[in-house]
């Protein structure tokens, strides 16, 4: 690549969700602030290798791309574009409403833009296809391709998403304090979503989906420098860092995923890890727990232990304890079950697993009776084992997972015999990928 | 911008039960209208009458059908409605939160379809 054509793409990263964000609250047109964002884009592919990358690119690429707008706005000429259009001459553009103020501590585009995407009134799907298209700036095709679903299905979920905007008036803005509040949470959600999303990936494009965890990662820390003083905006930027710096060892060279456990800790990307627990540390000053934080903290336990044998498991088991007080949740309690197996045995975690198989609210969770066999395995009771790794391969669980049981499941079965013989089982660390 | 809320809440079958509500929910109504009306958010809103009182008419092939009961036997009913006139979906949302009837029940907000002149 160029020097041009690299600060070209530097700009993308970094400026067009920024102008994006601008475009939209100056024509209150999403279409045309994505249309012309991209023409500006196009443009500076044309000029800037004849006449230089301007030194403020962000600024270069607004007035291309507003100057873009208002020409078509003008060539349209229909009464509501010529009245869009007299409100862009005025720069900076007027608030959309007197109200505004109630914002000015972070008035940055792209929390209203990020807000806007997030709003509750969405679908789940369509804020995340929408913060992506808009924010991050790829494609319609790409986010396709990332989630799996056909271009022509993500184009809809995009134009109905835009369409709700409009028709509902949702508005462009960060919600004043009280509802920031309510609000924030569902905006981390859809951020950790989207690093889950690259993340957990055992199908698809494997480039795309490791861009996905890089655009997380980019908008958590956007969201951390709009919003210095929330904690938790500081625990999901801590908790996506700790997760991607393991990332080198979570797939063996055949792409198989390798366990916590059995992780060459040495492929830790250490930068990482440290800037994690940074941030960690500096969230948790402020004595405002929350679940970002809390599970920055069990995925902080797990990056700094030096070996798996020294990990902090009593420690982590109070953290899910704590996380299970925060969002009550069966599946945060099945995490407690196995730290607790690591901390206090697995006859104790065991305890935990079959009170919540009573309770019946994971029912067709194939990770319920995947975890009570390998604690039955560990207790030398391998018949159960055998019993209960069936059950969890008879609910349908990803290849990766369906790879693993069935090697438990040989083991357990042909071993047994030999396994009896020892005096004891012999105890193995449990896997948390 | 205009928003129809929809006032969707459990029936009541049981009479005793019902009188002993109507007090209290004709008082919490009360205090809603003492906030909104000074407001000027409100632009109309009624009570409805039980779904035991609807009558549902259909036009098919030219034929007036006309059967008793709702539109749809579900177990929460549209109970009555507010027409407001709000900012934005957020303060239509705000408005809606403070309808005594969202508490149990459920608020639909629907946008007006506002006709272009």
């Amino acid at each position: 690549m160029g020097e041009v054509e690299e600060a070209v793409a530097r700009a993308f990263r970094e400026e067009w969700g920024r102008v994006v964000a601008t475009l939209i609250r100056s024509t209150g047109d999403w279409d045309l602030a994505e249309e012309c964002t991209q023409d500006a884009f196009a443009r500076a592919l044309e000029r800037w290798p004849a006449d230089g990358v301007p030194r403020n690119p962000g600024a270069w690429l607004t007035t291309t791309a507003r100057n873009r707008a208002v020409d078509r706005l003008r060539r349209g000429a229909r009464g509501a574009a010529k009245e869009r259009e007299l409100a862009m001459t005025t720069d900076p553009p007027p608030p959309v409403d007197p109200d505004d103020d109630e914002d000015a501590g972070v008035t940055d585009e792209r929390l209203r833009l990020l807000f806007t995407c997030c709003h509750p009134a969405l679908p789940l799907e369509a804020r995340v296809a929408l913060t992506l298209r808009t924010l991050t700036g790829l494609s319609t095709e790409e986010i396709a391709r990332a989630f799996l679903v056909p271009e022509p299905t993500m184009a809809q979920r995009l134009v109905r998403a835009k369409r709700k905007i409009r028709h509902a008036a949702i508005p462009y803005r960060v919600p004043p304090g009280h509802q920031l509040q309510e609000r924030l949470p569902g905006v981390l959600a859809v951020v950790y979503l989207l690093f889950n999303a690259g993340y957990a990936a055992s199908t698809g494009d494997a480039l795309v989906r490791t861009d996905l965890t890089g655009e997380a990662i980019r908008l958590a820390r956007t969201l951390v420098d709009l919003m210095p003083d929330e904690p938790e905006a500081q625990g999901l930027l801590a908790l996506l860092l700790l997760h991607d710096a393991r990332r080198p060892a979570r797939t063996d060279a055949a792409g198989e995923l390798v366990p916590l456990e059995a992780q060459d800790r040495s492929q830790w990307v250490r930068a990482g890890i440290d800037e994690g627990v940074e941030l960690l540390d500096s969230a948790l000053r402020r004595h405002q727990p929350g679940p970002y934080q809390i599970q920055a903290a069990i995925a902080a336990c797990h990056a700094t232990a030096t070996t798996a044998a020294e990990t902090d498991w009593v420690q982590i088991a109070a953290l899910y304890a704590e996380l299970g007080r925060h969002v009550p949740s069966a599946t945060v309690e099945l995490n407690r079950a196995v730290a607790v197996a690591m901390a206090a045995g697995a006859a104790a975690g065991l305890a935990v697993v079959d009170r919540l198989e009573a309770d019946g609210a994971l029912d067709g969770y194939h990770l319920l009776p995947a975890t009570q066999a390998d604690l039955l395995r560990r207790l030398g009771r391998h018949d159960e084992a055998a019993a209960a790794y069936r059950r969890a391969l008879a609910l349908d669980p990803s290849a990766a997972e369906v790879r693993y049981l069935e090697r438990r499941l040989t083991e357990v079965t042909t071993d047994a015999l030999a396994r009896r013989d020892r005096a004891a089982p012999r105890e193995r660390r449990w896997p948390v990928a | 911008m205009r928003y129809l809320l929809l006032i969707c809440t459990p029936e009541m079958d049981d009479e005793a039960q019902f009188d002993q509500d109507v007090v209290k929910m004709n008082d919490d109504y009360g205090a809603f209208m003492a906030e909104m009306g000074p407001r000027g958010v409100l632009q109309g809103g009624e009570r409805l009458r039980p779904t035991v009182d609807a009558t549902s008419v259909r036009v098919r092939d030219g034929e007036v059908l006309a059967t008793d009961g709702p539109f749809a036997e579900t177990k929460e009913q549209i109970g009555g409605y507010f027409l407001v006139d709000c900012a934005d979906l957020d303060e239509a949302i705000e408005v809606a939160s403070k309808i005594p009837g969202a508490k149990g029940g459920t608020i639909e907000v629907r946008p007006v379809w506002e006709m272009e002149m």
